[in-house]
C-alpha cells in the first residue's frame, strides 16, 4: 500500500472548516515533544498554557484585550492576502500609527486640551499606519518592487525610528533617563469599559472591525473586486476592475488599521510610548489571519486562541521557567502546520494498493 | 528496416500496438472505460470523439505519461508496460502534441536537441534535422529562433523532431487545428507518405471530413467508452458525427431576413504595439459592423486575434478615442466597464480565468460582468438575489447542466461553461458582442446552442463580431468574413464568396488581389 496526494475536483469546505483544527493538534502534539526535551512535564505546561488562562476572569479580560490589536491588523492583512498584495510590514505599521497618534498626546500634555484629543490621537495613528503602508505599496504599482522585502524592511525603519524619538525629544525630561514618554494625561487614554476592569474601548472598536470586514468582503462590490483580483487577476481585468488601485487600498486599508491597533495599544494598556510596545503583534497577525482562513469571523477566533498563547506563555515563564521564546516557537510551527494543512482542501490523500506499482517495477 | 507488409496481410502476426480492456480511473470518474484498439502498420487511424470523451487520456497512457489503472498494452503482440514517454520513444513511438512545448528563445537546432534522448553531438542533429525536413518537404532553418516562426513552422519543429527517432508507431493530436487549409493539405501529404513507408498513425481530430478523406480506420469514444470502430471512408460526416455525439445535432437554423441597420461597431484605423515583446503590433485595422450582422474573423492562432480582442474590450486601452466606436460615441479610451454600459459585451476564449474565476460561484461570475450595468450593484453593496436570478435565467434559456444551482465555475464541463458565459452576455442584451472561439473545445450540443444563439442575436439586432480558427463554424453562421495576417485585417468577404482556398490564401498571407500580388513579389 502506499499514500498518494491527489487533487480533489472541487475544493472540500469541510476540510477548509476543520484543518485550522488539525493544524492546531498537530501544533500541540510537537509542543508535548518539545516540552518533554525542555525536560517539563508537558501536560502539567499545556494546563498553564491553554487551561488557566481560562479559569480566571482578569486573565479572561487580559486574552480579550491582547486579542484586540491582533484582530484590528488581521482584518486588515486578510484583505491584503485575499488581494494577492503580501503586506509582511503590520509590526512597522503598527509602530508608526503608535509614534503619530503619541505625537499628540506628548504635544498637549499637562495643557488643558479636552476630550478630542483621544479620538484625533486615534485619527493620527491610522493616518499614519495607511500612509507607511503606502509606501511599499507605491513601490509595487509603480516601479514593481516586491511588496514583501520592502513592507518588512520598513519594520526596522520605524522600530529605529521610534527608539529615537523615546530617547532623544520626546523623553520623559523626570524620567530618571528611562527611554520612555511621560505617562500620557487621561485625556490622551482609551476608556476602560468597566472601572478597575482591563477592558477598554479597544475591544469594542475590534468587533466593529469585525464586522465591517465581513460585510465589506461578502456584501460589497468593493470586496468582490479585492476577492476576484486576488483569485484570477486575468478574469478581474476583464471584470473591470483595477489590480493595481486595489493594492493601494487593500494596503492602506491594512495599514490605518495596525496604526489604530499601535496608538490604542500605548494609549490604553502601555499608557506612554516606550521601544517594546508590541510583543510582535504585526507578525503574530500573519498567522491569525492565515489560521483564521482569511475570513473575519476565524481572525476573531484565531486571535482569540493566540492572544491565550501570549497570556499563556507569560505564566508558564513564571510558574514552570519556560522561556518566553517558547511562544514563539509556538506560534512558528502554528503557522507552519495552518498552510500545510491548507494543501488538503485542494488535495486528499489516498491509499492506493502496491500491485500495480510491483508490476511497474516488475517489467525494469 | 520497417514491416512494410499490407495491413490486409496481418491475418498470422500481432497488431504493432493493441490495448486489451484499458481503463484509466481519476478517483470515482471513468475516463478510460475498458478501450480496446488495434493499431497496425500502413495505416492512419483516426481517433474521434468529442471534449472529454477519452481520447487524450488513452493517448496519454500509450506514449507512457500516465500509468492505466487496468487492463494492458501490447506492443508487437507482447505486454508492454511504460513507466514514462522515454520508454515509449525507445520502443518507437513518437507524439506531436496539439500544444507544442517549444522554448521561443532558442533556436530550431537547439529546441529539437534538447527534446532528443540520445548522446549525439549538437552538429550532428543540426545535419541529421536539414536531412529529415528536405527529405520529407517539411523546410526548416535550424539557426532561426522559434519566436519568429508561423504556428505551422512550429508544428513543423514538432512533426521533424519526432520523425528523427525513427518513430514506428507516430501520433498526432488535433494537428490541422492551427494549420490554413492548404497547411493542412501539405501535412496530409506527408502523413500519406509516412504511411506508404509502413508507419503507423494514430490521428486524433474532430473535423469529420478530415478523418474520411486521410484515414483508413476510425475508432469512436464517447463518455470513456469504445462506441465502434469502421471504415470513415464507408461512413458519411452525419454518421460519423451520430456516433460521437450518440444522437442527432440540432440543425443551426438562420432566420430568413435579417435587418441590416447602423453601425454599431466601427474600427477606424486602429494599431497597436503588444505589451508583450512576442506579441503582434496591429496595424491599420478598419471594418464597420452593423446590426443585425455578424462579421467572421479568421486567421491562425496567434495573427493578433488576442491583440485585437484587448483593444475592442478596452483591457488595453488606446490613445486615440476614434479608434474604437461603440454605437455611435468614441470608446478607444474607455475601460472595459464605460464599453460595457455603451451597450457592448464581451466573451473572450479562455473560459477559465479569463471569462470566469475558476475558484468562484457562478453567480459571483455573473457579478464579474454584471456589475457595469443593470441592479446587480446598488450603493455599493451586491444584490445577491440580482446575481443568483441571473444564474437562473441563463441556466433556463440555455440549457446549463450543473450539479447544484450555484456551483463553483470550475467544476462545470467546458460546453456548459461556455453556454454559461454566452448566456451571462446576451441576457444583457448587448448592442455589440465581440466573441473569440465560442465553440472552442466544447461539445457538438453546446456549440450549436452557441451558434443558434448568435445568430438569433443578430436576429434581434445586435452586431456580432466572431473570432475563430474554425472555418466550418463562420461560413455557418457570418455574413462576411474577414482574415487576420501578422496584426493586419484583410478586406472582408461576403461568405458565400469565401471558399476555403480564398481564406487558406489570406491566412497564408497572400493577397486575393492578382495586381497586388504581383507587387509583392516583385518586392
Amino acid at each position: 500500500m502506499q499514500l498518494v496526494l491527489e487533487k480533489r475536483a472541487e475544493r472540500s469546505n469541510t476540510i477548509a472548516l476543520i484543518s485550522p483544527l488539525i493544524a492546531i493538534g498537530l501544533t500541540i502534539v510537537t509542543m508535548i515533544i518539545l516540552f518533554a526535551i525542555l525536560g517539563k512535564n508537558p501536560f502539567a505546561a499545556l494546563v498553564v498554557y491553554f487551561i488557566e488562562p481560562l479559569t480566571d476572569s482578569y486573565t479572561l479580560q487580559e486574552i480579550a484585550v491582547k486579542a484586540a490589536p491582533l484582530v484590528m491588523i488581521a482584518i486588515g492583512l486578510s484583505l491584503c492576502y485575499l488581494a494577492n498584495a503580501w503586506n509582511i510590514g503590520a509590526e512597522g505599521q503598527f509602530l508608526i500609527g503608535a509614534v503619530a497618534g503619541s505625537w499628540l498626546a506628548v504635544k498637549t500634555q499637562g495643557t488643558e486640551a479636552g476630550h478630542w484629543v483621544f479620538p484625533a490621537m486615534l485619527l493620527l495613528g491610522a493616518i499614519a499606519g495607511a500612509l507607511y503602508a503606502l509606501i511599499p505599496a507605491i513601490c509595487k504599482v509603480r516601479f514593481g518592487a516586491s511588496e514583501i522585502l520592502t513592507s518588512l524592511m520598513l519594520v526596522y525603519v520605524a522600530e529605529l525610528f521610534l527608539d529615537y524619538l523615546v530617547r532623544g525629544p520626546w523623553r520623559d525630561p523626570n524620567g530618571f533617563n528611562f527611554p520612555t514618554t511621560a505617562e500620557f494625561d487621561p485625556v490622551a487614554t482609551v476608556p476602560l469599559l468597566v472601572e478597575g476592569g482591563r477592558l477598554h474601548l479597544g475591544t469594542i472598536i475590534a468587533l466593529v472591525v469585525v464586522a465591517a470586514g465581513a460585510v465589506l468582503l461578502g456584501k460589497t462590490i468593493k470586496g468582490f473586486e479585492i476577492r476576484v483580483v486576488g483569485a484570477a487577476p486575468r478574469a478581474a481585468r476583464f471584470g473591470g476592475f483595477n489590480s493595481n488601485q486595489l493594492i493601494l487600498l487593500t494596503f492602506a486599508i491594512s495599514g490605518a488599521l495596525a496604526g489604530l491597533a499601535g496608538i490604542i495599544e500605548v494609549a490604553g494598556p502601555v499608557g506612554h510610548l516606550q521601544p517594546n510596545i508590541s510583543p510582535g503583534y504585526g507578525f503574530t497577525a500573519i498567522i491569525v489571519a492565515f489560521l483564521g482562513r482569511l475570513n473575519p469571523i476565524g481572525i476573531l477566533i484565531a486571535g482569540l486562541f493566540l492572544a491565550l498563547t501570549f497570556i499563556g506563555g507569560e505564566q508558564a515563564q513564571i510558574a514552570m521557567k519556560i522561556p518566553l521564546d517558547v511562544t514563539k516557537v509556538f506560534q512558528g510551527i502554528l503557522l507552519f502546520y495552518v498552510l500545510a494543512c491548507d494543501s488538503l482542501i485542494l488535495y486528499r490523500f489516498r491509499l492506493v494498493s502496491s500491485s500495480r506499482q510491483q508490476v511497474a517495477r516488475g517489467a525494469h | 528496416m520497417l514491416d512494410t507488409t499490407p495491413a490486409a496481410l496481418h491475418t498470422d502476426a500481432p497488431p504493432l500496438l493493441q490495448t486489451v480492456g484499458l481503463t484509466k480511473r481519476y478517483g470515482s470518474f471513468l475516463a478510460n472505460d475498458f478501450i480496446d484498439i488495434e493499431i497496425w502498420p500502413q495505416q492512419i487511424h483516426a481517433l474521434l470523439g468529442e471534449n472529454g470523451a477519452g481520447k487524450s487520456t488513452l493517448v496519454k497512457a500509450i506514449y507512457g505519461l500516465i500509468q492505466p489503472s487496468e487492463g494492458e498494452m501490447r506492443w508487437h503482440g507482447e505486454k508492454m508496460v511504460l513507466s514514462g514517454p522515454s520508454e515509449a520513444r525507445a520502443r518507437g513511438i513518437g507524439m506531436v502534441f496539439q500544444h507544442f512545448s517549444l522554448f521561443d528563445n532558442l533556436t530550431v537546432a537547439e529546441n529539437v536537441a534538447l527534446g532528443l534522448d540520445g548522446r549525439e553531438s549538437f552538429k550532428d542533429i543540426a545535419a541529421r534535422l536539414e536531412q529529415v525536413s528536405s527529405l520529407y518537404g517539411l523546410p526548416l532553418d535550424p539557426k532561426r529562433e522559434v519566436w519568429q516562426l508561423s504556428v505551422g513552422e512550429r508544428q513543423r519543429i514538432e512533426i521533424v523532431r519526432a520523425l528523427m527517432q525513427n518513430p514506428k508507431f507516430l501520433i498526432l493530436d488535433e494537428p490541422t487545428a492551427v494549420l490554413t487549409p492548404q497547411e493542412a493539405d501539405q501535412l496530409f501529404i506527408v502523413l500519406n507518405r509516412l504511411k506508404d513507408e509502413g508507419r503507423a498513425i494514430l490521428y486524433i481530430s474532430h473535423k469529420l471530413e478530415e478523418v474520411k478523406r486521410l484515414c483508413d480506420t476510425a475508432t469512436i469514444l464517447r463518455g470513456g467508452k469504445k462506441v465502434a470502430t469502421c471504415n470513415p471512408k464507408a461512413e458519411t460526416a452525419a454518421s460519423l458525427a451520430r456516433m460521437m455525439v450518440g444522437g442527432e445535432i440540432k440543425e443551426v437554423k438562420a432566420a430568413a431576413s435579417r435587418q441590416i441597420t447602423v453601425p454599431r461597431l466601427v474600427v477606424n484605423d486602429l494599431c497597436l504595439e503588444p505589451d508583450d515583446p512576442h506579441g503582434v503590433r496591429l496595424q491599420h485595422i478598419s471594418f464597420e459592423l452593423r446590426g443585425g450582422e455578424i462579421l467572421g474573423i479568421a486567421g491562425v492562432a496567434g495573427n493578433g486575434q488576442d491583440e485585437l480582442f484587448a483593444a475592442l474590450s478596452g483591457e488595453r486601452l488606446s490613445q486615440d478615442p476614434g479608434t474604437v466606436v461603440i454605437e455611435g460615441i468614441a470608446a478607444g479610451h474607455l475601460s472595459i466597464t464605460r464599453r460595457r454600459r455603451l451597450g457592448a459585451a464581451f466573451v473572450p476564449e479562455e473560459r477559465l480565468g479569463h471569462g470566469t474565476a475558476p475558484r468562484m460561484r457562478l453567480s459571483e461570475n455573473a457579478l464579474l460582468t454584471g456589475h457595469a450595468a443593470g441592479n446587480m450593484v446598488q450603493h455599493g453593496f451586491v444584490n445577491t438575489a440580482a446575481t443568483l436570478k441571473t444564474v437562473d435565467r441563463a441556466t433556463e434559456a440555455f440549457d446549463v447542466r450543473k450539479a447544484k444551482r450555484d456551483p463553483e465555475a470550475a467544476s462545470l464541463s467546458g460546453g456548459n461553461l461556455q453556454k454559461f458565459i454566452v448566456g451571462r452576455e446576451i441576457l444583457r442584451n448587448p448592442a455589440v458582442l465581440v466573441v473569440s472561439q465560442p465553440t472552442w473545445g466544447v461539445d457538438a450540443g453546446a456549440a450549436a446552442v452557441i451558434r443558434q444563439a448568435l445568430l438569433d442575436l443578430a436576429t434581434a439586432g445586435a452586431a456580432v463580431l466572431v473570432t475563430s480558427q474554425d472555418l466550418d463554424e463562420l461560413s455557418e453562421i457570418t455574413d462576411r468574413i474577414a482574415v487576420m495576417f501578422h496584426g493586419k485585417l484583410s478586406d472582408p468577404l461576403p461568405t458565400a464568396e469565401a471558399s476555403r482556398e480564398k481564406l487558406g490564401l489570406l491566412m497564408g498571407g497572400s493577397s486575393l488581389d492578382p495586381k497586388e500580388a504581383v507587387r509583392a513579389a516583385g518586392a
